[in-house]
């Protein structure tokens, strides 16, 4: 309530300045116009280049973006507009389309050796099986670039005959005395030292030459006709290897697979349903460890609040008396721990627990040899403790504020009543802080509950579960288990991780919801 | 006597416990930060020696570019948290003062999507700058304008409803008089508005801050090169490559990099809880 009144006197004060306004809104106009236009400005550059890239999903939501941009900011109708459209810009943008984005991912098998899609995979299987037609004719070839960059072969067929990607040309040609192009007009030939470092696109290089094939080179002096040895069946989408016979079927796995078993890589990226969803229950390999992954989330963020609620409690309840000596030093050093950034603190915390050479091992405890961070029950408490010295501050100026709003008559009549000071505490003082805590200690669990900072820095996840067949460790989230399944080492999992994030999603959505929802009838009940 | 133990003397024991609890990490990295020989075993005793090698390190050695992820940090920290400041106060301003339509599917919508973190989208985020950086290079993949605009769009929902929550406590006679005397809709935001809203607006502000220096794995994912790396992700690869031989350095470093959020901090303090419970329970 101070603040209003305090504020009430301000704006008074101000009164007199909003009367005579007239004469800034030109300088307002033609600044909104000059904001405008550099934004216009930009927009075109952006239309051009996306037109020019082929991106089209860009291209349409920069056109749509600026047209609504101009029409709420120089119609009159629409003033909330006004103050929506930037925020929503950056919200449509970098949340709503990634949440759709992953959304979508989730019923794919997109991932390491499933990023391409269909047509492309195809064609890069088909470009790797290529080889040089036995007794064909050898080019003569150099490696040149464009003004672009991009690479181009520079051939000389036996004929004498040249081409620069397949172009034939006749004139800017330099030929050495064997009769081979070594340079043409508008390409930079490339010295044997930029081969080197650029090898994999050299050997990447193929130049379609129509149903015989395509140029390629090894070593990028010397070029020859190259057939791919798997033929593409487009009706039954099959892949037969010419030499073997063997034959690839197009499977729902997102690879061509053969009766045996083996597969051509790449795949590619298939839809799935709801496999992914399905997986974390059915794969027998995975289930325990999921189970176990997702108990200890609830228990983490659970207990997580409940700590750090209490010790904040606690510590307000004993600096809450006026006239005590020292109390704003302790204030002022106690919140310490919640000003300094928390990744640096984890890491500390890290060190100061490490088994070895550890601070709390080698000299608080003197040269014990606790596994802090290595035994899987010790790791839990650790990274609760650590949790505790993060949060702990939050909490205890959330109740002093909270304490220091419970009306003083309240307390006058308990006082008069004889009530003691348990009863004081457990009938007064604790369901007037919950009422107005509650949505914070809702929010504080739900931030808990993807608390990626603190298992990631502390303990990493570990120490690893042996059975889990993805790197999971005890006291890993489920944030970090998504984490884990989409950067980790190797077999990297898009679609498996989104569909995993989606579930978090719905988990962290549906406990807010009903968290607030009970919150709200604390506060009828009590106020 | 007894009666100050059961009075006072509980308070102090509680408070000096914690005081113990809360501080002595901090007393460990100061000691390591000035530990000569700079590794995490000579840390374990505290106070052994005291050389400032480990600060000179931080800002002289060249394969160590501190100086410039602090400064990335605070540039980024510090745009996103004024952006972030000036977008959200006007969405939580439309949302206040206006009646629109599609205003309660609006917020209930920003509700909703404001619960997905951005690191469970931070595969879809590397991909969409990576497309960006084809159209717009100068804030796609690898830019800090491009992870500061991320930031924006993440940080838009929870922000926007605290503030609204805020703002729906300043009584709109306010608003009504000063339109009475003829300023428009954004003068009374501009000088009202965001005048009364200022404890809110400083809290998140600071929020903003602390969280962007805080934040690891967006910033990871989008800035590639060390010389563009944050605090958060430059600090993480020093010890993540030699835990022990780099402790006093990264102590150092953690030390200063520590400053500008505590002292921005203490200056806000008193803004805090007024300005959560009040922005909150109006939610």
């Amino acid at each position: 309530m101070g603040l209003t009144t305090k504020g009430g006197e301000r704006v008074g004060a101000h009164r007199p300045r909003l009367a005579e306004g007239g004469s800034t809104s030109t300088a307002a106009l033609i600044g909104k116009i000059a904001l405008l236009g550099a934004i216009n400005a930009l927009a075109v550059y952006g239309l051009l280049t996306a037109f020019a890239v082929g991106d089209w999903g860009i291209f349409g939501f920069v056109a749509i973006a600026t047209v609504v941009a101009d029409y709420v900011y120089f119609s009159k109708r629409v003033e909330a507009g006004k103050y929506l459209v930037p925020g929503l810009l950056f919200l449509l943008v970098f949340q709503v389309y990634i949440v759709v984005h992953t959304a979508a991912a989730a019923f794919t098998n997109v991932g390491d050796g499933h990023n391409l899609e269909k047509p492309r995979a195809l064609e890069h299987i088909l470009a790797v099986s290529e080889k040089r037609v036995p007794d064909s004719p050898l080019y003569k070839v150099a490696v040149v670039t464009g003004s672009d960059g991009t690479l181009e072969l520079l051939a000389t067929d036996p004929a004498g005959q040249v081409t620069v990607g397949g172009e034939p040309v006749t004139e800017g040609i330099t030929r050495d005395s064997s009769g081979k192009a070594t340079a043409v007009e508008g390409y930079r030939t490339l010295e044997l030292r930029d081969l080197t470092t650029r090898q994999e696109e050299v050997l990447d290089l193929r130049v379609p030459l129509g149903a015989q094939g395509a140029l390629r080179t090894q070593d990028g002096v010397t070029g020859f006709l190259a057939r791919p040895t798997l033929r593409h069946d487009p009706a039954a989408d099959t892949l037969t290897d010419v030499e073997s016979g063997k034959v690839y079927t197009a499977s729902h796995s997102g690879y061509y697979e053969a009766a045996d078993g083996s597969t051509l890589t790449p795949g590619w990226t298939e839809n799935v349903g709801f496999d992914n969803f399905a997986r974390v229950l059915t794969d027998t390999r995975l289930r325990g460890p999921f189970v176990s992954v997702f108990i200890w989330t609830f228990v983490f963020a659970a207990l997580s609040v409940l700590f750090n609620f209490a010790i904040g409690l606690l510590l307000a309840l004993a600096l809450n008396k006026t006239g005590m000596k020292g109390r704003n030093l302790y204030r002022s050093l106690l919140v310490l721990p919640y000003a300094v950034p928390s990744f640096l603190s984890a890491l500390v915390w890290t060190g100061m627990l490490n088994q070895t050479f550890g601070f709390v091992n080698q000299t608080l405890l003197g040269g014990a040899d606790v596994p802090w961070l290595n035994d899987p029950w010790l790791a839990k408490g650790s990274v609760l403790l650590v949790n505790l010295w993060l949060g702990f501050p939050y909490m205890f100026l959330i109740c002093t504020g909270a304490l220091q709003a419970i009306p003083a008559e309240l307390n006058e009549a308990a006082k008069i009543d004889g009530a003691s000071a348990w009863q004081h505490f457990r009938r007064v003082t604790l369901p007037l802080l919950l009422v107005s805590t509650a949505p914070l200690l809702v929010a504080a669990f739900a931030f808990n509950f993807n608390n990626f900072t603190v298992i990631y820095f502390v303990t990493g996840g570990g120490p690893n579960l042996p059975e889990a067949p993805i790197t999971l460790g005890s006291t890993d989230l489920l944030i970090s288990m998504v984490y884990k399944i989409a950067f980790g080492g190797a077999g990297r999992e898009w679609g498996f991780a989104s569909a995993m994030s989606a579930m978090i999603f719905v988990i962290v959505a549906g406990i807010s919801a009903f968290g607030l929802r009970r919150t709200r009838s604390l506060e009828e009940t009590y106020s | 006597m007894r009666r100050w133990l059961a009075d006072t003397g509980w308070r102090h024991l509680v408070g000096f416990f914690m005081l113990a609890f809360a501080l002595f990490p901090l007393v460990f990295v100061i000691s390591a930060s000035l530990n000569p020989r700079g590794t995490l075993t000579a840390s374990a005793t505290l106070f052994d020696g005291a050389s400032l090698d480990n600060y000179l390190k931080l800002f002289t050695s060249p394969t160590l570019p501190y100086t410039r992820w602090f400064a990335n940090t605070m540039i980024i920290a510090g745009a996103t948290a004024v952006l972030t400041v000036l977008l959200a106060a006007s969405a939580a301003y439309a949302f206040s003062r206006f009646r629109f339509r599609g205003r309660r599917l609006g917020l209930l919508g920003l509700l909703l999507v404001q619960m997905f973190p951005q690191v469970l989208g931070a595969v879809a985020i590397f991909l969409l700058m990576a497309r960006i950086k084809g159209v717009f290079p100068g804030i796609g993949l690898g830019t800090q304008w491009g992870l500061v605009m991320v930031y924006l769009g993440g940080a838009m929902g929870v922000n926007t409803f605290l503030i609204k929550g805020f703002f729906d406590s300043i009584p709109r006679e306010l608003d009504d008089a000063a339109k009475v005397d003829g300023a428009s809709h954004a003068r009374v935001f501009f000088t009202i508005i965001l005048r009364l809203g200022a404890p809110v607006l400083a809290v998140i502000g600071l929020l903003a801050f602390i969280n962007t220096v805080n934040e690891f794995l967006v910033a990871s994912v989008i800035l590639q090169s060390p010389s563009e790396h944050t605090l958060a992700v430059g600090l993480y690869t020093l010890i993540s490559e030699r835990l022990s031989a780099n402790w006093g350095v990264f102590a150092a470093g953690a030390l200063i990099g520590a400053i500008p959020s505590v002292l921005l901090f203490r200056f806000l303090q008193r803004y805090i809880v007024s300005g959560l419970l009040r922005g909150s329970v109006k939610g």
